[in-house]
């Protein structure tokens, strides 16, 4: 199977390191982190106010959570790229002709990058408040109790007691977030951000070496997946304060099986 | 003198279930007052409705000549701001059935957090005063140990010098030693035994019949949401006047 000639394994070692496809990696790098840094500030924030006695300021999140989930992605990607169109400027000031205080130009401000990285930021805060919820429904209430019993304010109590011992459940489905965002960030291809898929696109096209560039693709995604997967291992151990449970990595656990073997293969 | 605590046909529902019927009691500054019944008595509410975990249906609670949660405006009660109430019950300890210490923090954190985020104290501070909290209650080898790694009457203990390290005037226990394996109920007792001998005006929740008696001023005794009867605990809890705390005694002792 992989000595089949169509793959052109010398092309994909030509181009896996080549300069478009790398500058194609840091964009793809750049929207991810910048996505996922908006979807998890605006997760709590919304999977806060989910949870807040005030039935508007919790009507307000479900609403949005019912929008932005309720879309594609891809519509959302296209929707900001087009937004330009819709207002081409943007003016804040006092209303009614009063004095202007600032004035945007969306069609300069909305770069096709910036417009992805809002369409995957926002389009991921739905997402991660439910995560975020579950984490902070997890912890038991008499947490919250003996916080406020304390005196400690809501926020207080959301900031220092709950949200920390909620991480534990937040993060594997943060992580499985992250990996996810790495992979739908190629969705901007559509809307002609460079990022790796478009950039591998740009050659193939030219060159017709269609497959060899979607695996220098793959090859990259894969490789990303896997620095992500082990960054999550030593983020949750952080987390893993005071629990019971020690938490060993997979690689840990296999070296320590083949150390205890060992003495036999002597 | 102000009474430390002033309820005034204190009225409680879940739904449709009434679980306060009225309960209209004081506690006198430096009093132990231990609250016993059956479960679904109400006691428990009660103690909690105390610093405003439960809100009132009707009728008035005052702690320390304030009222808790509320701010009354000709005869209507309004709830006070989060923040409001958050700075009345920094007066008012309280310690749980189940412990409840913060599980991603070690005993002497558990300790200073309050004092450190709500009250300003300097970390230094805020750790000595801390460290002789803990000494204490007996766990001066265990400052940094989790949760996790303490029995029950430990954490318990804990829970005790956290309430303590807001340095407050009333300390509320609710049913503090029922989670607790029987050969560790003793040492939770022998703090609080200590604690009231301090002067501390303190409000029991218990089964403990022995220390009720040992320990308390007053014995209130609830059936239904309601007092059925209250006195000294020697008069209450050996010699009755109601037939249904007599019952009840008879069962638990």
């Amino acid at each position: 199977m992989a000595t089949n000639t169509n793959f052109e394994w010398s092309v994909i070692g030509h181009y896996l390191t080549a300069a478009p496809i790398l500058r194609g990696l840091v964009v793809t790098l750049e929207l991810t982190a910048l996505s996922m840094a908006i979807g998890i500030v605006l997760g709590v924030l919304l999977a806060v106010m989910r949870l807040s006695p005030n039935p508007l300021v919790s009507g307000l999140s479900w609403i949005y959570i019912w929008f932005f989930r309720g879309t594609p992605v891809f519509v959302q990607i296209l929707f900001w790229n087009f937004i330009a169109a819709l207002y081409p400027t943007i003016a804040f000031g006092l209303p009614f002709g009063g004095p202007q205080a600032a004035h945007l130009n969306l069609t300069q401000l909305i770069t096709p990058f910036v417009a992805g990285v809002l369409a995957l930021g926002l389009n991921e805060g739905a997402y991660m408040s439910e995560i975020v919820r579950a984490g902070i429904l997890s912890v038991d209430e008499g947490q919250t109790e003996a916080a406020q019993s304390l005196g400690m304010t809501r926020l207080l109590t959301m900031r220092r007691i709950v949200l920390p011992q909620a991480m534990r459940v937040i993060i594997p489905p943060t992580g499985n977030e992250t990996i996810s965002m790495l992979k739908t960030s190629s969705l901007v291809s559509a809307i002609a951000v460079t990022e790796l898929l478009y950039a591998a696109q740009q050659i193939y096209a030219r060159t017709y070496q269609t497959i060899p560039l979607l695996i220098v693709a793959s090859i990259w995604y894969l490789a990303v997946t896997t620095v992500l997967s082990i960054g999550q291992y030593y983020v949750e151990r952080h987390f893993a304060r005071g629990a019971r449970a020690s938490s060993a990595s997979v690689l840990q656990r296999w070296w320590r099986a083949i150390s205890d073997l060992r003495p036999l293969v002597r | 003198m102000t009474p430390m605590v002033k309820a005034e046909a204190v009225h409680k529902r879940f739904g449709r279930l009434e679980v306060l019927k009225g309960i209209t009691l004081e506690v006198e500054p430096g009093q132990v007052m231990c609250i016993l019944g059956p479960s679904g008595s109400g006691k428990t509410t009660f103690i909690r409705c105390i610093n405003h975990l439960e809100k009132i249906d009707a009728g008035r609670l005052w702690v320390d000549g304030e009222l808790v949660g509320y701010r009354q405006v000709g005869d209507k009660l309004y709830e006070l701001p989060d923040r409001e109430v958050a700075r009345k019950r920094t007066e008012i300890g309280m310690v749980f059935q189940r412990f409840n210490l913060f599980g991603h923090m070690t005993a002497l954190e558990n300790v200073i957090e309050a004092p450190i985020r709500v009250k300003k104290v300097p970390k230094d501070e805020a750790v000595r005063a801390a460290k002789e909290l803990l000494d204490r209650v007996g766990l001066s080898d265990k400052y940094d140990a989790y949760p996790s790694q303490l029995s029950g009457g430990q954490q318990q203990r804990v829970a005790i010098a956290r309430a303590l390290a807001m340095q407050p005037k009333l300390m509320l226990f609710d049913e503090p030693t029922s989670a607790l394996d029987p050969e560790l109920v003793g040492e939770v007792l022998d703090v609080m035994r200590g604690l009231a001998e301090s002067g501390m005006t303190m409000v029991v929740v218990t089964h403990e019949i022995g220390f009720a008696r040992e320990v308390g001023d007053v014995a209130v005794f609830m059936d239904g949401g309601v007092v059925v009867e209250r006195g000294d605990p020697r008069e209450v809890l050996v010699n009755p006047r109601e037939e249904r705390t007599r019952a009840f005694l008879s069962k638990v002792l």
